[in-house]
């Protein structure tokens, strides 16, 4: 962005920062009057409409400032009037909401005439040549310089420049200020974030014992209903072939027979079962191998890009195996699409997997268990999982999980 | 025929010695470790190697990496590796050489004592014995490269057998053709998979690798 425009959108930024702190006299007024008024016990319903209004407001700025917004720190207020006005009164946001529109209303304005008076400054001092000379004596003094002469109103353009320097510089400062100040009052206190943090925790450890005990429960009925079936009626098998073997021959070898395809099926089960709780070729060649033997035998060609410095924790591969293996066959499944590109990569204490396809898109993670599934999957790893999937496609799945360096 | 057998299992260890002795082969070293069986194949050189994918210390795939090192030392050393599992991608490294003289078998397939043995003396020979289910997962997808999309269905069919490592003749009984028609299947796979040069042995390998590098 050039300067000329940079240095326009911040003093325009400046400009509304100073018009919402002036506005939000108005909430900080109102709360005060409305406040005292509840006490004499009337006006309780204002203040409930004055302290949702601030929010919005505020939620405003908290989206205004530059970088991530900032976010909400509010307890959810819900119930009658009496019961949102306690959860409201407990909360201390409410009363960080009202030291920040008393420091911004003191603040933002001073700023913004700051920033604009000095480039008005450095415009005057830039004229003082022609000024001089169309009105001599009008202005007789730049920043300490005596402008008596030609001379000295043509010198005064260096001090001018000089302070078109902090004229710069200075909106930016400002607006660095005010960032810092939005996100010190109006987001989460670290108590408040901690508190959430616990929330979230507790949930997504409650979803994962969830998963796991119903993943054991599958694997049991696998096992039960599959292999172990198997090998009952193989000894069945093998017992009774004990017993004909003098007297029937022929009919004990057809049920030795019989006991060595089951065998073979049995085996082929246990393998199923095995690959879904922990695949094989992860074990032995870690993700790079996993990935690579998920994408010869997918059903559509896989374009792969692997970058890991060194193997993952064991967890994490597995989590990321599978989370890809879901996300391919979900591209040939229900996309269309000719080709999947998979990139796994490790930036920092971060690993990031991106599956690409060429499909129609329309994936909707509301919809169907599989796009859930991995996010229930990942949260355990404060994974984060983002899709972009527009009608017509292409389908962009971007996973993001921290991993220790 | 000289056997060295690299298995951890003591029960599968001896089964194996066992079954191979039965059928007039003589077992010069039974290992436990891929440090150990690499050892033992630079040592005895056998006919055949038949070795178990997993091995300790790691437990992961220490007896294929020890294979494939002995093979990069001694070119064409005959091994037939086994597996609960079967990978594409071990697959295409037994074979990416392009020596020849591999198999790589679920060891389920040791159930069916006369081919399982029948495979093991192939690949001494310097044939190839590929799973079935290698074969299978292959045939499960979609053909993605050109050349493979110009094959019939019926030369796919020769060239899963040939992967199995069947014989012409053998090919020619399973698809209940004359074995004049499959050498016409081969000659016609080969010259679209672009094989002409080499013997007929290397071309079927490389014509298999072409398949699992699709």
């Amino acid at each position: 962005m050039s300067g000329v425009r940079r240095t326009r959108r911040e003093l325009s930024q400046l400009a509304v920062a100073a018009g919402l702190a002036g506005l939000g006299m108005v909430p900080f007024l109102a709360t005060l009057l409305t406040a005292g008024l509840s006490l004499l016990g009337v006006g309780l319903p204002l203040l409930d409409r004055t302290l949702a209004g601030t929010r919005t407001l505020l939620d405003r700025q908290r989206h205004r400032v530059p970088g991530p917004p900032v976010r909400s720190p509010y307890r959810p207020v819900t119930g009658a009037l009496l019961s949102r006005l306690r959860t409201m009164a407990g909360d201390p946001a409410t009363y960080r909401d009202l030291a920040f529109l008393f420091v911004h209303f003191c603040l933002a304005p001073v700023a913004a005439v700051l920033a604009v008076g000095l480039w008005l400054g450095v415009a005057q001092g830039v004229a003082l040549p022609l000024i001089h000379t169309v009105a001599p004596g009008a202005i007789d003094n730049y920043l300490g310089l005596p402008i008596d002469s030609l001379r000295n109103a043509a010198l005064a353009v260096v001090p001018a420049l000089l302070l078109g320097v902090g004229a710069y510089w200075l909106p930016r400062g400002l607006l660095h200020l005010e960032d810092l100040l939005t996100r010190a009052l109006l987001g989460p206190t670290t108590r408040a974030a901690l508190a959430e943090r616990v929330v979230e925790l507790a949930d997504t450890r409650a979803q994962t014992v969830d998963t796991q005990a119903a993943e054991l429960r599958r694997i049991e009925r696998d096992l039960h209903d599959g292999a172990q079936a198997r090998l009952v009626a193989m000894a069945m098998n093998l017992g009774l072939a004990e017993e004909l073997l003098a007297r029937d021959p022929e009919a004990a070898r057809g049920l030795v027979t019989e006991a060595r395809t089951n065998a073979g099926t049995a085996l082929s089960e246990l393998r199923d079962v095995v690959r879904g709780i922990h695949p094989p070729v992860l074990a032995d060649r870690g993700l790079a191998g996993g990935l690579a033997a998920l994408a010869l035998g997918a059903a559509l060609p896989v374009d792969l890009d692997v970058d890991l410095p060194d193997r993952l924790a064991p967890p994490l591969e597995s989590a990321l195996y599978f989370t890809a293996a879901e996300l391919i066959t979900n591209a040939a499944r229900h996309s269309g699409a000719a080709r999947v590109a998979v990139r796994l990569h490790r930036v920092g204490t971060t690993v990031r997997l991106s599956v690409f396809d060429d499909g129609r898109g329309g994936a909707d993670p509301e919809r169907g268990t599989g796009l859930a599934g991995i996010r229930r999957r990942l949260a355990v790893f404060d994974g984060r999982v983002r899709i972009s999937s527009p009608a017509g496609g292409p389908t962009v799945v971007d996973v993001e999980l921290p991993c220790e360096s | 025929m000289r056997v060295v057998i690299a298995e951890d299992l003591a029960l599968l260890r001896d089964g194996l010695i066992r079954l191979l002795t039965a059928y007039g082969d003589e077992v010069v070293a039974a290992v436990e470790t891929g440090d150990e069986l690499l050892a033992a194949l630079l040592e005895h050189r056998p006919d055949v190697a038949v070795v178990d994918v997993r091995l300790p210390p790691t437990h992961t795939d220490e007896g294929l990496r020890a294979a494939l090192t002995a093979r990069e030392r001694v070119p064409g050393l005959p091994v037939l590796v086994l597996s609960q599992y079967v990978e594409q991608l071990y697959a295409r490294e037994l074979l990416s050489d392009g020596a020849g003289a591999v198999g790589y078998l679920l060891k389920d397939r040791v159930a069916d004592v006369a081919q399982f043995v029948a495979a093991v003396h192939r690949v001494a020979g310097g044939g190839m014995a590929m799973d079935p289910e290698v074969i299978s997962q292959l045939l499960a997808r979609p053909a993605r490269a050109a050349p493979l999309g110009r094959l019939t269905p019926r030369e796919h069919e020769v060239l899963a057998l040939m992967a199995e490592g069947r014989s012409n003749g053998a090919i020619a009984q399973r698809m209940v053709v004359t074995e004049k028609a499959v050498s016409k299947h081969i000659n016609s796979i080969f010259a679209k998979l672009d094989l002409r040069d080499c013997d007929d042995d290397h071309r079927r390998v490389r014509a298999v690798l072409t398949y699992l590098d699709a």
